[in-house]
């Protein structure tokens, strides 16, 4: 976990002593600057673990940078194998040659053809080295490698004395100079030169662990000046040597309150309602099948739908598989892959060390400037190293992508059997969303499910969502949540039917029973009118016979006038 | 300090093959005239005239005032005797007080 720790910035510290920047990526921010100017460096290592190439990129980027010319003494290979060596990393060594850049001088040293007959010095070698120096005006010169001197001369006292006094002679020409030395065991260098260079000693390292090797680089001693302490990984590729310390040393990126769509609507709208922040991290883990990469493909999508560039590094599936597999979910990235919004690379990550994956992808996020990019998956890291190492590689991919506030999307597989809310790399808990697809397993049938296990800053969704992968894309269903528990696929989709058919047959009795008391009220609103209607021939019929007593009445009172009048009553007696 | 080389005439009566009737051509790189510049030439002018009287050459360069011949000559210890001819080229440093193996490096003895 040594890469996980800061390398001091250059704030941090004064320079007090005058440094060379060697342009060396990476190299000179460990080192706050670059190698002390004018004092001797030592480069050791094992064989093959970079020192030449590191000694040949330090002179080459001096001559072509940063205006100095460098004197090469070579005690190994001769200058033609040199710039054939070089020339794959677009370095022409003849061409800086020609141009009085750099000088180059092949010492070689052979003890079979020597015979040792007294006193001697090695003044041959500073005078080879001093004309060197003259002829290009060299400010930086490499001596890889002295120790070859060792093995051509027998008289190590009278060695070591030139030795000493090369290193003094060096100093007192002014030239900053990088000495390769092999490694010995249990000493930095096999013939003990750390006890004459000790400005600066620095210590390359090979080591293959699991089949996989990683190149890193440490910082022995650096005397009076504080420098990064770690080891670094470093790389060797077509750009030359690339040291790789941790992109980001302090929490101190900057944060996009924008949001970005998932690309699947009913996704935003359970991430608050507007997806992923810009520039957070997104980690979808899931079993395998249970629709990942669909996921990535949507927001993948979305990214490029926005006109924004959008990488997805695939190590399991090529270009060609993804978009063929996506058209069948109706996405279709051809467009964007032909426009060059969307760039898929794809390797196998077994197929070089993680360091190697890390700059890879640093250098094609430097090249292709994504605003969003897939990582599908970051399990298979484990594959190309331990899991320490994969971890720490990915702390420091999601730290590099977060500073440079591109939205990264990292897909996750988890072995089945295995606890659903782990990663094999554990890099949850710096995960700004985490999203969990995980299969449901109910009724003879086997469905994906969604959820959000955390989305940091925004409001999102506690809820289980289905996850369909349709023609046309990822759809997020409800599940059936009920007193039959929790279904989904043709278990919910049944009880959603039973569940109409239920309605249906309810919907039918209320209306027979809305009927039914329609009929009731309408025959009671009939019986009401035959009352009244009863009510009022009552009254009629009591009306007719007051009437028909009032006119009896006065047919009896006419009937006794006239009879009164026919006795002949006087009028008092009516 | 070049030294004219000594080239007295061969005087044999019957001329044998081998090293004994080739002229010697020597090559003698210094730097500056140091003690052991000076000490390596009258060392190997001793040994000329005692084991190859008459037929040696002794080139003297001096590096200091021609460096470029170091590289081209590949000359690391100083002083480094080389012997051109005969062939093959061989390369002796140091300033020849060792007479033993000077006479080895030469190949004018067998290394015992």
């Amino acid at each position: 976990m040594a890469m996980l720790t800061a390398v001091p910035t250059a704030t941090d510290t004064p320079v007090t002593l005058p440094k060379t920047p060697t342009g060396i990526t990476g190299l000179d921010e460990i080192t706050l600057g670059g190698l002390p100017q004018g004092r001797p460096t030592l480069v050791c290592g094992s064989a093959g673990c970079g020192k030449t190439l590191l000694a040949m990129e330090f002179l080459i980027r001096g001559a072509t940078e940063f205006g100095e010319p460098g004197a090469y003494i070579t005690f190994e290979e001769t200058e033609q194998e040199l710039a054939q060596n070089v020339r794959s990393l677009g370095f022409d060594v003849e061409q800086l040659v020609s141009e009085k850049k750099l000088a180059f001088d092949y010492i070689h040293v052979e003890r079979r053809e020597i015979e040792e007959t007294g006193d001697y010095d090695l003044e041959g070698l500073f005078l080879r080295l001093g004309l060197a120096i003259d002829s290009v005006g060299a400010k930086r010169v490499v001596l890889d490698t002295l120790e070859a001197l060792f093995s051509g001369f027998s008289n190590m006292a009278l060695l070591r004395s030139e030795l000493r006094r090369l290193f003094g002679w060096l100093k007192q020409r002014g030239v900053t100079a990088v000495i390769t030395a092999e490694r010995g065991d249990g000493s930095l260098t096999r013939q003990g030169l750390e006890e004459y260079v000790s400005d600066c000693v620095i210590l390359l390292d090979h080591r293959v662990k699991e089949q996989v090797s990683t190149r890193r680089v440490r910082i022995v001693k650096y005397r009076g000046t504080s420098h990064g302490t770690n080891e670094y990984p470093f790389l060797i590729d077509a750009d030359g040597i690339s040291v790789l310390p941790i992109t980001s040393v302090g929490l101190k990126h900057k944060v996009s309150s924008a949001r970005v769509s998932s690309g699947v609507a009913r996704l935003d709208a359970m991430l608050g309602g507007q997806g992923y922040y810009r520039g957070s991290s997104i980690l979808v883990s899931g079993t395998a099948g249970s629709g990942k990469t669909s996921l990535a493909a949507h927001f993948a999508d979305a990214s490029c739908k926005r006109g924004e560039r959008c990488l997805y590094l695939s190590f399991e599936e090529s270009p060609d598989q993804i978009a063929r597999n996506m058209r069948t979910i109706g996405i279709d990235l051809d467009p964007y892959l032909a426009s060059g919004l969307l760039r898929v690379e794809a390797s196998r990550p077994g197929l070089y060390g993680m360091e190697m994956h890390l700059a890879q992808i640093h250098r094609t996020v430097g090249d292709f400037k994504p605003h969003s990019i897939v990582i599908d998956p970051i399990s298979n890291f484990s594959n190309a190293g331990t899991n320490i190492d994969a971890e720490s590689m990915l702390l420091r991919l999601i730290d590099f992508l977060k500073t440079s506030c591109i939205t990264a999307m990292y897909v996750n597989l988890t072995s089945g059997g295995k606890d659903r809310e782990t990663t094999e790399v554990g890099v949850s808990s710096i995960i700004d969303t985490w999203i969990v697809l995980r299969d449901i397993e109910l009724g003879g049938e086997r469905n994906r499910g969604l959820y959000i296990i955390k989305s940091r800053g925004m409001k999102h969704s506690n809820q289980i969502r289905e996850f369909l992968i349709t023609s046309n894309g990822i759809r997020l269903e409800d599940v059936y949540v009920g007193p039959e528990g929790v279904l989904t696929g043709s278990l919910r989709a049944a009880q959603e039917e039973r569940e109409r058919e239920a309605g249906v047959r309810e919907r039918q009795e209320l209306e027979r029973r809305q009927r039914e008391l329609q009929g009731r009220r309408a025959s009671l609103e009939a019986q009401i009118t035959a009352l009244q209607q009863e009510c009022k021939a009552l009254e009629d019929e009591a009306s007719a016979i007051v009437a028909q007593g009032a006119a009896q009445q006065r047919a009896l009172a006419e009937q006794r006038s006239k009879a009164a009048q026919r006795r002949g009553v006087d009028r008092n007696e009516v | 300090m070049n030294v004219e080389p000594n080239t007295k005439p061969v005087s044999r009566a019957t001329p044998q093959r081998g090293h004994d009737q080739e002229c010697w051509e020597l090559r003698l790189y210094t730097a500056g005239q140091t003690p052991k510049s000076m000490a390596a030439f009258s060392n190997l002018k001793r040994i000329c005239e005692e084991h190859l009287p008459g037929r040696y050459k002794i080139e003297v360069i001096d590096l200091t005032q021609n460096p470029r011949l170091a590289k081209e000559d590949q000359i690391v210890a100083i002083p480094t005797l080389v012997r051109k001819l005969p062939d093959p080229l061989r390369r002796i440093i140091g300033d020849l007080s060792d007479t033993e193996r000077t006479l080895v490096g030469l190949q004018l003895r067998q290394r015992d």
